[in-house]
């Protein structure tokens, strides 16, 4: 019988967090007992991009979104929706319309995918990871066929060039120009690494990828070897993607038992093998001669750039070393053309670049947009504004790396120069974004804190440069700071800035700098009057309870020091000499009756 | 003090197949310390010396690996692990305030294993469920949009078993 319908359960792991495996199975199940298993496929696809809405469930061909699945709605959806074609209105997806009626939305009609492009991500959440046939299907490995039976290696770098492909990891090397570096070493052993150590706390693009379109990165490994002329690759993962990790090697198994992989692949004369080697929870080893000494089975520590890895980088060969997300466009550039890549995005910056949008934010989720789409857009329109009503204060591109802007930088067009231009940078793609209850200098502490820990230690700047950035940043949310720590502050980062070794301690300043530029007063604030305004650093705020208080003794009862007292339905009061400024009673207060200041 | 290192003669020989099948290959030593925490869920000095003599390597080199990965450690973990996300779309959600909780009603700090070898407390970097944070993740189990209260709960629930 033939399939009619597709129930695509979304398997990323944000979903399969909240066990979309079991309501998988349930959907099997119940589809089962209507016998109605012949004729409806589920499937379980990468991430959706809205897990805000998690667990996702879309039914084809219809496309209607149900959000928030749980195992027991699953028998209604196959009664109403699959058997009698019924939608389930209680769970369907919905979003006002202009006249503020709550109207169902089908998948890409939803204003999170409305205003995206996606095309690194396009088969994310469309089709099963595990089987390479669907893969095939949405035409996988059809540009590692046209590249090996109609063009030369020089022609395919051509092509890469000229779409003005950028390496998505971060820094934005033009991909074509590294690719012929290492396509003119004339030397027989060369290597071609995928780089999926994606360290940046808050960034999940990667994996993404490699849980929902693992065959895409295979492919282009395939092609790049091609180009520079290497028949053995790696894809360097984080082991703390136990997901993305699982499928790789499965669809690396499956390549290999098609012939896409291994020897003389197509029948012609080129061979490529690839592996995935798993890092071990070290930032440092997304910079790439810091990745390379630990497959070679090192410290993770990086090394005096040149010699540049396109002349002696793996086990001192010519490697070329690729980002996942740049790596998921080119079959895509292949097969559509350079123009066609070159016609989307801005003038120095082509095609769409993949974010996490995390935070405090009403769609938490992965999106690809074109580039030069302004800040505003992805956070208001795709990302639904800030929750609670709070007012927007920052949003922080490029991670550790990166810096945060502020509401006069909402109608920035996104792209490489322009986040650079501002003090931050495009990085890997997380982007979090901060409301008036977020403290700034906080922030600033917290990355430095991560950067202090991740450090390698080789050399000085950024070992005891960061250390002692922390140290200040600790004095001042302490109530401790003085006004020359600002400017010592903004000395070091300059100095570390310019003298550190690698990219992770040369960029290690850059949230600092960019919140002393842009919130200035905050510091001051901390300073001059010791006081916290968003309310966060602990040293510098008490715990209050307003008259909005109805007198219920939750906080009283999650109080862990005894510290509130009060009688039923009659205002509590904390005894701030007691207080530990845990927050337990903020948490567990239901009418936001408890305040800092 | 925490938990005790203890070796089997099964979990040995695993080792030693699978440090067999990884001098296949360049690179050796990364793919055998990851088969070795995963076998022993840890990576004491007494595995180190093995994994020297089997691919030819001074311990004090293997060491220095081991010492350099936070995947990898040297002491066992306690029965229960318990990991809250401080990436930083969680830490501006309020991850810290969970962290709190456990610290006090363990009384121990992130990286620590508690007196009896029960539960070990870690700070994890960005485990990727963003979409959900806060998160932390109890012996692997993922639980999402937490608040200190659910937290407590959560440790109850296991205290009572």
């Amino acid at each position: 019988m033939a399939i009619r319908t597709e129930i695509i359960v979304c398997g990323g792991t944000g979903c399969m967090s909240s066990n979309s495996q079991d309501i998988k199975n349930e959907f099997e199940k119940q589809l089962k007992a209507l016998k109605l298993d012949k004729e409806v496929n589920v499937i379980m696809s990468g991430c959706f991009g809205l897990c805000e809405k998690g667990p996702v469930v879309v039914v084809y061909p219809d496309t209607i979104f149900y959000a928030h699945m749980t195992v027991g709605d699953v028998e209604e959806i196959c009664r109403e929706h699959i058997l009698k074609g019924r939608v389930v209105e209680r769970k369907a997806y919905k979003e006002a319309t202009e006249d503020d009626v709550m109207k169902i939305k089908k998948f890409r009609e939803i204003n999170f995918y409305a205003k995206q492009k996606r095309m690194a991500l396009r088969n994310c959440g469309m089709i099963n990871p595990f089987d390479i046939k669907e893969a095939i299907g949405h035409d996988g490995y059809k540009a590692l066929g046209k590249v090996l039976t109609e063009m030369t290696p020089q022609e395919v770098i051509d092509v890469i060039s000229k779409s003005g492909l950028r390496g998505r990891g971060g820094a934005g090397f033009p991909t074509g120009l590294k690719w012929s570096l290492a396509a003119k070493n004339d030397v027989k052993q060369k290597y071609m690494i995928c780089n999926a150590d994606e360290g940046d706390p808050g960034a999940f693009m990667d994996r993404a990828v490699l849980e929902g379109d693992p065959h895409s990165v295979i492919e282009a490994m395939a092609i790049a070897g091609y180009a520079i002329g290497a028949s053995q690759g790696y894809v360097y993962v984080r082991a703390e993607y136990p997901l993305a990790v699982e499928r790789l090697n499965f669809a690396i198994k499956q390549a290999y038992e098609y012939g896409l992989l291994g020897k003389h692949i197509f029948g012609t004369k080129f061979s490529f093998d690839l592996e995935a080697r798993l890092g071990a929870g070290a930032f440092v080893c997304g910079e790439e001669t810091a990745l390379m000494a630990s497959i070679e089975g090192e410290r993770g520590m990086p090394r005096n750039k040149p010699p540049f890895p396109a002349n002696c980088g793996l086990w001192q060969k010519p490697t070329i070393i690729n980002n996942v997300e740049t790596l998921a466009n080119v079959p895509q550039i292949i097969l559509n053309g350079a123009e066609w890549f070159a016609s989307i995005g801005t003038e120095k910056s082509k095609g769409t670049k993949v974010f996490a949008l995390g935070g405090k934010i009403n769609n938490t989720g992965l999106l690809e947009i074109p580039m030069g789409t302004t800040l505003r857009e992805v956070i208001y329109e795709i990302g639904g504004g800030i929750p609670k009503g709070k007012q927007f204060k920052a949003v922080q591109t490029g991670g550790p790396s990166g810096g945060c802007l502020t509401a006069k930088h909402l109608d920035t067009p996104i792209d490489y120069d322009n986040l650079t231009a501002l003090g931050s940078m495009m990085g890997s793609g997380g982007m979090i974004v901060m409301d008036e209850d977020n403290c700034m200098v906080d922030v600033a502490r917290f990355f430095l804190e991560f950067t202090v820990d991740e450090s390698c230690g080789k050399c000085t700047p950024c070992r005891e440069g960061t250390r002692r950035m922390l140290e200040i940043l600790e004095k001042i949310t302490k109530g401790k700071g003085e006004m020359e720590d600002l400017e010592e502050l903004r000395d070091l980062a300059n100095t570390i800035k310019d003298s550190a070794l690698c990219g992770l301690g040369q960029t290690a300043p850059n949230p600092v700098l960019s919140t002393l530029n842009n919130f200035y007063d905050e510091y001051v604030a901390h300073v001059k009057d010791k006081v916290c305004p968003a309310g966060v650093c602990k040293a510098l705020i008490k715990y209050y309870i307003t008259d909005a208080c109805k007198g219920c003794g939750l906080c009283k009862r999650n109080c862990p020091a005894q510290a509130i007292s009060g009688e039923l339905k009659q205002q509590h009061h904390i005894d701030t000499t007691k207080c530990i400024k845990c927050g337990a009673c903020k948490a567990s207060c239901k009418f936001g009756a408890i305040i800092t200041k | 003090m925490g938990a005790k290192f203890v070796m089997t003669d099964d979990q040995l020989k695993e080792l030693k197949e699978k440090i067999a099948e990884h001098k296949q290959k360049p690179g050796p030593l990364m793919p055998t310390l990851h088969d070795a925490q995963r076998i022993f869920g840890c990576i004491p000095l007494e595995v180190q010396k093995i994994i020297s003599k089997e691919l030819g390597e001074s311990v004090a080199k293997i060491n220095g690996v081991v010492t350099f990965y936070s995947h990898f450690s040297i002491e066992p973990k306690g029965e229960h692990v318990i990991g809250v996300c401080l990436g930083t779309a969680c830490y501006v959600r309020g991850s810290q305030l969970i962290i709190d909780e456990f610290s006090n009603a363990l009384k121990i700090k992130p990286g620590e294993t508690s007196e009896d070898g029960k539960f070990t407390l870690e700070a994890t970097r960005c485990i990727g469920a963003c979409g959900l944070a806060p998160v932390f993740t109890f012996d692997g189990k993922v639980y999402g949009s937490a608040t200190p209260n659910l937290a407590k709960k959560v440790l109850q629930e296991y205290l009572a078993k």
